[in-house]
């Protein structure tokens, strides 16, 4: 194999199962929701709905490219893509079994963190490209909402970094070959809640999907993209909230630790992955969203404070614990 | 506050004005009947406020008009007493060839979008009003609906 | 129709605030109908409020001067298009008023059945679409309205037993009703009755134990008692705000007064207290059509003959104003009628038209976000608003 080719491998492998996923987990959910109402879901499409998600990529893809004429062109057609790069590059860091990742940085979690903050910015241009004041108003709530959330779940991530003692997220998951992160007695747990709570906001997930809010924005930000572009951006949407099922998985849930053999560990990390997911899923059909300030006071007045002591008394409990 | 003291407490303030229709029969619950007081149109405000209170009438429960063709136009306004169930029907004529009278906003709140809907359909101004507009139809539309005159296939412009 | 460059423009006021005039409906998710609310925001929180309507409107007044006493009822039931009985009652009773016409008791229990089944039918809507647009339509909110849907569906199979409609009846005429109830569907009607019943705890526990649902909607559209008498609203709004007026009790038509039912009064007047008006209404509405059935007496359903011809009802001179408490309050019909087959004039009391112009009142100060909260506790139907 050629010199140049073979570090374009293993991305453009897990690009592809990304891809894969994303599309086919679109259809776990309607599945899922369906069931919760008490109704089928895709059914026709395919035996049991299966190729619903083909169906609708080719129909998003055969769709007509709309560009309101207002609209400020160069930053309307980039957003997708600036929205789209950070979902796509969060997958690098996450281990899938011992050895088997794109890039195992020593800075593996901060690297996810920092990547996955930089969405705003796509999503903030789609916003303002649109040259719409619906799209506008969405973009501003999700920039205030995506940093409010942000610091929490950035130290709800960094328990499981004070117990296992590295940044580096394969270390973390051999951390945890003896006790799962999430039955660490009461700071794990803690530490969960937190994270699917801020991970349910960093992604506009509802309850708190203001941003998008159907029933009084119509679409938020995305509210001017049709036809491919907006495929991206469900695209990005839906990679992040993988990534982030993925990353709780590697953090809390033990990675690839299970019984069996080891080479049924990337099967471990996908099961683990979609609990989370599906838990995303759940508290999402279930609960009426709230409004902007509330989000931000739940944010800044309660979370932030929470997990701040959380992360502190971590660390009172991890030097006490290697003292004795 | 029972139907018989409102009755007389509008006898005395407006003596002018006439109370009372028919007797009540056995299909409409007597209980629910109204006073209706006919006024000169000049008293309307006036009573409407008198109404609010001395007889307790707080409740506005609707505004409107009929064209009585060559006599002319007629408001009509209905207020409730909800603690003692007692409902007041107030009516003014116009007079043929009037199409104005005074508002019930400054009164009742409530009279504001009743006024602009009588204002639409049947063209009748309100002076007082604060925003006297219309309501249901369109801001550019011809004619006043409601009217007898204007014929229900009267032909309008496609809209726009 | 406003000239749409003056809604877009951006002000600044003297205070250096920035104000931004944005649009919402008539095409909108969340506006129950066709309603434009020309928002007038600082930042997130709205200074003013213009209600546009109208765009429904289909001169039901007009209408009425050329469709006789026997055609009409069906087009009435277009009004108040969810909860169709109500207005439908209303028109029917207005003519008997003055035609001094004697309604059969079998007739005044049918009436108050199905009356009684139309508001809890409505009312499953009215919280479906409230949770959908609380919570969005591909959402939390989606499930209650699915669930809520699917019991109202089964109403509206009754309806559908009885009428042969399920949306918009021609259930009643002048004299009774047209219908009479078909074998089995006393039966029916009980183990639809039952299984709401249960169903309706479900939902309070769904909703009233989540924080979310409360943080919506405590607080949020406070009418105030004087504002609500003032401007007219009725119905759950007005019990809401703590006022004890229902007509079923202040002004029993149709053999009200022989159910015994409570009659839910709320002092916080703000959305959750008219949720909690509703939530009990369908208790109580289930009660009343219980009691109904097991003393169903039997007789004639009209006391007029049967319709065979429009110009068949004449109405004498003459004029009255019958009211109906519907879902969403008074539902009054004002009905002068000059001996022809044709009335003279008749005005629709929408309840709905008095409810929607609280808005203008308390919605200033609220957040976006809160518009769609209260427009969904207000529960306008706009074709009731417009006719």
């Amino acid at each position: 194999m050629p010199a140049w080719l073979s570090p374009l491998v293993a991305p453009f492998i897990v690009l592809n199962v990304v891809i894969g996923l994303v599309t086919y987990v679109t259809l776990l959910e309607r599945k899922f929701a369906a069931r919760m109402q008490s109704r089928i879901g895709p059914y026709r499409v395919g035996p049991h709905g299966l190729l619903q998600p083909i169906a609708d990529a080719l129909k998003l893809m055969m769709k007509e490219d709309i560009v309101p004429r207002t609209a400020d062109r160069r930053v309307y057609n980039l957003a997708p893509i600036v929205f789209l790069v950070p979902c796509m590059l969060i997958f690098a860091t996450i281990p899938f079994a011992p050895g088997l990742g794109v890039a195992d940085l020593n800075i593996g979690i901060l690297f996810f963190l920092a990547v996955s903050s930089m969405e705003i910015v796509g999503l903030f241009m789609a916003g303002w490209g649109s040259n719409n004041k619906y799209a506008l108003l969405s973009a501003m709530r999700a920039v205030n909402q995506i940093i409010s959330y942000d610091l929490p779940f950035i130290f709800a991530a960094l328990v499981p970094v004070l117990l296992a003692g590295s940044l580096k997220l394969s270390e973390i998951a051999a951390a945890q070959q003896g006790l799962w992160f999430i039955f660490y007695p009461v700071i794990g747990q803690l530490a969960f809640i937190a994270f699917v709570v801020s991970t349910l906001a960093a992604e506009n997930r509802v309850p708190f999907d203001i941003l998008e809010a159907e029933s009084e924005l119509v679409a938020g930000f995305r509210v001017e993209y049709s036809g491919m572009k907006f495929a991206l951006i469900q695209l990005g949407e839906y990679a992040h909230v993988i990534g982030s099922s993925f990353l709780g998985a590697v953090l809390f849930l033990g990675a690839w630790a299970g019984p069996g053999p080891e080479w049924l560990g990337p099967l471990w990390m996908l099961l683990k992955a979609m609990f989370l997911f599906l838990l995303i899923t759940w508290v999402r059909w279930s609960f009426v969203r709230i409004r902007v300030d509330q989000i931000l006071t739940l944010s800044w007045k309660v979370l932030l404070p929470f997990t701040l002591l959380l992360l502190v008394s971590t660390a009172f409990v991890v030097v006490w614990r290697a003292g004795v | 506050m029972t139907r018989e003291q409102a009755k007389a407490l509008i006898g005395e303030r407006f003596s002018s004005a006439q109370v009372d229709g028919d007797a009540p029969t056995s299909a409409e619950a007597t209980a629910g009947r109204p006073i209706v007081v006919t006024l000169a149109v000049d008293q309307w405000t006036a009573f409407a406020l008198f109404a609010k209170t001395t007889l307790g009438c707080r409740f506005f429960s609707f505004s409107s008009a009929v064209d009585w063709k060559e006599q002319g136009l007629e408001v009509v306004a209905r207020i409730d007493n909800l603690d003692d169930g007692v409902g007041v029907m107030m009516k003014a004529r116009l007079g043929p060839g009037v199409s104005a009278c005074p508002s019930l906003v400054p009164v009742f709140r409530g009279a504001e979008w009743m006024e602009r809907e009588c204002y639409d359909m049947f063209g009748i101004q309100f002076e007082g009003h604060p925003d006297l507009r219309r309501m249901l139809l369109s801001d550019d539309w011809q004619g006043h609906p409601l009217l007898k005159s204007y014929a229900v296939d009267t032909p309008h412009p496609p809209y726009r | 129709m406003l000239d749409t460059a003056k809604t877009s423009k951006v002000e600044f006021d003297y205070s250096g605030g920035e104000r931004l005039t944005m649009n919402m409906g008539p095409q909108h998710p969340s506006a129950h109908g066709v309603f434009r609310a020309i928002l007038t925001l600082e930042g997130e929180t709205i200074v003013g409020v213009d209600a546009v309507i109208g765009y429904l409107h289909r001169c039901h007044e007009k209408l009425s001067e050329t469709l006789t006493y026997a055609q009409y009822p069906s087009i009435a039931s277009k009004t108040d298009y969810v909860a169709a009985m109500t207005s439908e009652l209303a028109y029917v009773m207005a003519a008997e008023q003055i035609g001094k016409i004697e309604v059969p008791k079998r007739a005044q229990y049918l009436r108050v059945i199905m009356a009684e089944l139309q508001r809890v039918a409505s009312h499953l809507l009215w919280l479906g679409t409230w949770c959908m647009d609380m919570g969005g339509a591909l959402g939390g909110g989606a499930t209650v309205f699915l669930y809520c849907i699917r019991e109202r569906e089964l109403i509206l199979d009754l309806f559908e037993s009885l009428v042969g409609a399920r949306l918009l009846y021609g259930f009643y005429q002048v004299g009774g009703t047209r219908y009479d109830i078909p074998d089995g569907w006393a039966q029916k009607c009980r183990e639809t009755i039952n299984l709401i019943d249960a169903r309706i705890g479900e939902y309070e526990s769904l909703l009233e134990d989540n924080p979310f649902f409360l943080a919506r909607a405590q607080g949020v559209g406070v009418i105030s008692r004087e504002l609500a008498e003032d401007v007219g609203i009725a119905g759950p709004l007005l019990r809401g705000s703590g006022v004890n007026f229902d007509l079923r009790r202040a002004a029993p038509y149709s053999s009200y007064e022989d159910f015994t039912f409570n009659v839910p009064v709320e002092t916080g007047g703000d959305c959750f207290a008219r949720y909690r008006v509703r939530m009990v209404e369908f208790r109580e509405s289930i009660a009343i059509v219980r009691q109904a059935l097991d003393r169903l007496p039997d007789g004639a359903i009209s006391s007029r003959p049967g319709l065979k011809s429009v110009a068949q009802i004449r109405i004498p001179k003459g004029e009255a104003y019958a009211r109906v408490e519907g879902p969403r309050g008074e539902v009054g019909c004002y009905l002068i009628a000059d001996g022809s087959a044709k009335p003279y004039r008749m005005k629709w009391r929408g309840a709905s038209f008095s409810n929607l112009a609280v808005l203008p009142h308390i919605i200033p100060g609220h957040k976006i976000a809160d518009v769609v909260a209260i427009m969904g506790s207000v529960d306008p139907v706009f074709g009731e608003v417009d006719r």
